[in-house]
């Protein structure tokens, strides 16, 4: 899923300043299982950005909408019929509805309330942990089902480096070192004679490195 | 200001302090009138938006009163009331609003004097602390 965390208000009550009417957009997908920019979210945001207000004497028209899913035009096109209605968009999706609103409306202001982090998984309720970089080119068959692109703070395909003590990542005590783990998994399935085997250097054009990304499917085109 | 009385919000977990609230009107222990007590069925049912909505229509002080640590009826309610009370406090600072506003406190069922004197000191703090700055906001700009 990707993550996101919510912006300091500070930063959205600035964007939404020079506007009375607002329309808060939340997303179903990601952000609601983050609990970053769900129905929930949009509730509490909506309610704190009025008595931000209202401590100054005004009042927005604030105008909550959850669409299912912000990234795909069938849902923002249910925008429509209230989009009118509001001087600006405030967005709560991850950076990828943020777009496709600004995308599909080109006359409205869309501000993002969310900082877009990464893509994670739950490691328990209320934590979530980097786990994928969208390398396009996935070798986890050949690391235990870890990856060490994601979650090497030196991206190492050949580790771990001198900076793993005692299982940690030496930039942080709560960060594991991700060889150690590959190295415990490989054992654990009796495949430690795989790490041997040096991995080539990889070929990162697959990645962003390669420039921005797009996937076509002629059979769903 | 000198005749500001504030109005609270209490949510009260039905299993300990709105119970206590009930022991201490048999007892005939009197509590400010400025606590509005709102009946949930564990404070662990408070959510954020609960007490934002509150503050926003113009409550000027909220607290979530639930039992004490360990004696929840649904295990844990009580705590998770406490991080929705801090998370709310949290974000009333970054919009400029006193976080002593919001308090979560904690009591027995059997606990009516505790009750009473809860009352009377949040009703103290927030009598204290002034009305809910919206207000003032608001009054000012009609002025204005």
């Amino acid at each position: 899923m990707i993550t996101a965390e919510r912006k300091p208000m500070e930063e959205i009550i600035e964007s939404v300043r020079p506007y009375n009417r607002i329309l808060l957009v939340g997303c179903n997908e990601c952000v609601t299982v983050c609990a970053a920019g769900g129905r929930k979210e949009v509730g509490i945001l909506s309610s704190a950005l009025q008595m931000a207000f209202m401590q100054e004497g005004k009042t927005l028209d604030i105008k909550e909408l959850t669409l299912e899913r912000q990234c795909d035009p069938e849902y923002v096109e249910e925008l429509v019929t209230v989009i009118d209605q509001a001087d600006a968009v405030l967005s709560m999706a991850c950076g990828c509805g943020v777009q496709e609103v600004a995308r599909r409306y080109k006359d409205k202001p869309v501000y993002p309330a969310l900082n877009t982090l990464f893509m994670g998984a739950a490691e328990r309720q209320g934590v979530w942990a980097e786990r994928c970089q969208g390398c396009g080119d996935c070798i986890l068959g050949l690391t235990g089902g870890i990856c060490p692109v994601a979650r090497c703070s030196k991206r190492l395909l050949n580790g771990p480096c001198g900076g793993s003590t005692a299982g940690k990542c030496e930039i942080s005590q709560d960060v594991d070192c991700v060889w150690q783990l590959i190295w415990d998994r490989m054992k654990a399935l009796g495949i430690e004679n795989r790490y041997e085997e040096v991995m080539t250097a990889k070929d990162w054009r697959t990645s962003r490195d390669g420039g921005p990304r797009k996937i076509i499917r002629e059979d769903l085109v | 200001m000198k005749d500001f009385e504030p109005v609270i919000v209490a949510f009260c977990c039905h299993y300990c302090a709105y119970t206590a609230a009930d022991m201490a009107g048999s007892k005939r222990i009197a509590y400010p009138a400025n606590v509005k007590i709102i009946r949930v069925p564990c404070s662990g049912k408070v959510d954020t938006i609960h007490i934002m909505k509150a503050l926003e229509n113009g409550a000027d002080g909220v607290y979530v009163a639930g039992c004490l640590e360990g004696d929840c009826h649904f295990k844990n309610g009580n705590l998770r009331a406490l991080q929705r009370v801090k998370q709310v406090q949290a974000l009333l600072e970054e919009i400029g609003i006193e976080p002593e506003r919001v308090e979560m406190v904690a009591m027995s069922a059997g606990m009516g004097e505790r009750f009473a004197e809860v009352a009377f000191e949040i009703t103290d703090k927030i009598r204290k602390l002034g009305p809910n700055p919206l207000k003032a906001g608001m009054e000012n700009a009609k002025a204005a």
